[in-house]
């Protein structure tokens, strides 16, 4: 009895799924999938508040009024992203509590990329160039994924993340047309986030377990090595545009293909940071567990007002 | 022609040594707000709470976009090319004028919080009055910012009452802020003798006579928090006129590091 229901409602999920009708919070879904969209959406957040860190290192040293005041609102940005994802989690029955939980025991990940320095102002061009850069390509096509709230959160984040695109190439635009030392920072800037930011498209295809499935369920709509390809065509031109040099002797433009050949990423270098043996991964995870262990009594605190507070209004 | 190096000479209608005074005052304001932004900067991605991070980096923006209309005011008073970020990075400790209080470390949240709420029930009220000052300028500066000061001691006060009748824990630390902080709270309304002549000359609004509203809101909020108002505190002061705490000299070596590194650049 209790099968034919499941096939059924099975049924019922695949068709939407293969008609390109959005899966909500209170339909039936596969577990494979909830759980699938969890770890996907839960990185997601925890990549946007890790990335706080990184770039908030560089807001008290911004070298102008206006850079500060920019850099501060990307960066506020960053935290409306995670907590709208968080929300987005949410809906597939986790709380925000458990999440937080799991990245601070290094049970859920973070994209990779915020375990790198920033060691220049430069790299705050960078990351808003690059970094910004591979994310909305990443996540432009998460617009059309498969579940709802998902896909509707991706529309306000993307929204933001093309500013913060923007912002990075105007200060490394900035940096590029310079003094030497302005335009030095800015290359060695690029040398430092290009490899790095090419590795957040994840392992190549045939190393990436999870794409085929996420494919067929519509959650993932493009491969890494797509995705990563896309990106390199469309930053190389850029590059050459700030005269910068894109720091990979195999790169060169294929005409079959009408697209670029690149080197190969360090995948040993990948596997380690994702391993957390990257140059910042204690830093930045010890650096989320401190603010929130250091907040416990600030939650505690608003939580016991709260209460007295309820308990006050229903005496009176 | 380079505009951004060629403001417009703003203050004509002021003699010389009006504006001189005016200048000094606006100069005031912005370190002001600079330096509490500043610190509220400080706590962007580190904050106890996401939504709290959020909060504070949106009134640290809030203090940082008031700070630049202040400067660039300041600027075009002086008459003499320079910019914003010249009057932000490449003056010395002892020429900011901000009072002591915005200048204390960040400490724990209750730390910034009492800080924060010192300071908005302040500047909640010059800004009040200062939107009726005859300078059109500053007149207008206080305007848009006196809005979002609204909302930065609304904020403020919730968390002031939420920590005070929260925890045991909450309250004794917000009692040892109170302990650090609360001395810093007298030079806000401790007028300089720049501040005396442009009272006088009703230009802007005389900041000792917004104490007695200042301390009706905090006897409010802190009944409400169920803590008492301290009494009998002896009172710091220096900051107005270039006497700082130690703090200051590293606040402004951190902001001022790129400018000073690399003199004369555009970023
Ligand atoms: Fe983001
Ligand atoms: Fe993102
Ligand atoms: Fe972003």
């Amino acid at each position: 009895m209790e099968t034919i229901i499941e096939k059924s409602l099975e049924e019922v999920f695949e068709e939407k799924i293969a008609n390109d009708i959005r899966i909500e919070p209170k339909d039936w879904m596969p577990e494979q999938y909830r759980k699938t969209l969890v770890r996907q959406i839960s990185q997601h957040a925890h990549s946007e508040i890790v990335g706080m860190l990184p770039e908030g290192n560089w807001i008290t040293r911004a070298p102008s009024l206006k850079r500060k005041a920019i850099l501060l609102s990307k960066v506020q940005d960053e935290a409306g992203h995670g907590l709208y994802l968080y929300s987005a989690a949410e809906t597939l029955g986790t709380t925000r509590d458990q999440m937080i939980a799991d990245l601070h025991s290094g049970k859920a990940k973070y994209s990779s990329i915020f375990n790198y320095p920033t060691l220049s102002w430069a790299d705050i061009g960078a990351i808003g160039w690059l970094v910004d850069g591979a994310a909305i390509m990443n996540q432009v096509p998460l617009i059309r994924t498969s579940y709802g709230p998902y896909a509707r959160a991706m529309v306000r984040v993307c929204k933001e993340e093309s500013f913060h695109q923007r912002q990075g190439f105007e200060i490394m635009m900035t940096l590029c047309n310079g003094a030497p030392a302005q335009k030095q920072m800015a290359q060695e800037a690029f040398n430092r986030w290009w490899w790095p930011t090419l590795m957040m498209f994840g392992p190549k295809d045939s190393e990436s377990p999870n794409t085929e499935q996420s494919m067929r369920w519509k959650i993932k709509r493009f491969t890494n090595d797509e995705l990563r390809q896309r990106f390199v065509d469309m930053m190389v031109p850029q590059a050459e545009f700030l005269g910068l040099t894109v720091p990979d002797k195999d790169l060169k433009w294929n005409e079959t293909k009408n697209g670029y050949d690149f080197g190969d990423v360090d995948w040993e270098e990948f596997w380690n940071v994702v391993k957390g043996n990257g140059p910042c991964n204690k830093d930045r995870l010890s650096a989320r567990v401190k603010a929130h262990e250091e907040g416990a009594w600030v939650r505690e605190a608003a939580l016991a007002h709260a209460q007295k507070r309820a308990q006050r209004e229903a005496q009176a | 022609m380079d505009l951004h190096h060629t403001p417009t000479p703003a203050g004509q209608e002021y003699l010389p040594e009006k504006r001189a005074l005016l200048l000094d005052y606006t100069l005031q304001l912005a370190d002001t707000s600079l330096i509490l932004g500043h610190r509220l900067s400080e706590w962007c991605g580190h904050g106890p709470i996401l939504e709290q991070d959020l909060a504070m980096a949106n009134i640290a923006l809030d203090l940082i976009g008031e700070t630049r209309s202040l400067y660039q005011y300041a600027a075009e008073l002086e008459g003499q090319s320079r910019t914003e970020d010249d009057l932000a990075y490449l003056r010395e400790a002892v020429h900011y004028k901000n009072p002591l209080l915005v200048e204390q470390p960040n400490g724990d949240f209750a730390h910034t919080i009492l800080r924060q709420f010192l300071f908005d029930g302040y500047h909640f009220l010059l800004l009040q009055q200062l939107q009726n000052s005859p300078d059109q300028r500053l007149a207008a500066i206080a305007a848009k910012s006196f809005k979002e000061a609204s909302y930065h001691l609304k904020w403020s006060s919730e968390w002031v009452i939420r920590l005070g009748d929260g925890t045991e824990e909450s309250k004794a630390r917000l009692l040892k802020a109170m302990d650090h902080l609360w001395m810093f709270s007298g030079e806000l309304f401790l007028m300089t003798e720049t501040e005396q002549q442009l009272a006088q000359a009703g230009i802007i609004p005389d900041s000792a006579s917004l104490l007695p509203q200042w301390e009706a809101h905090v006897a409010k909020v802190f009944a409400e928090a169920t803590l008492e108002v301290p009494q009998n505190v002896f009172m710091q002061k220096g900051g107005k006129i270039g006497r700082h705490s130690e703090h200051l000299g590293y606040i402004l070596t951190e902001l001022q590091y790129l400018q000073r590194a690399y003199p004369g650049l555009e970023w």
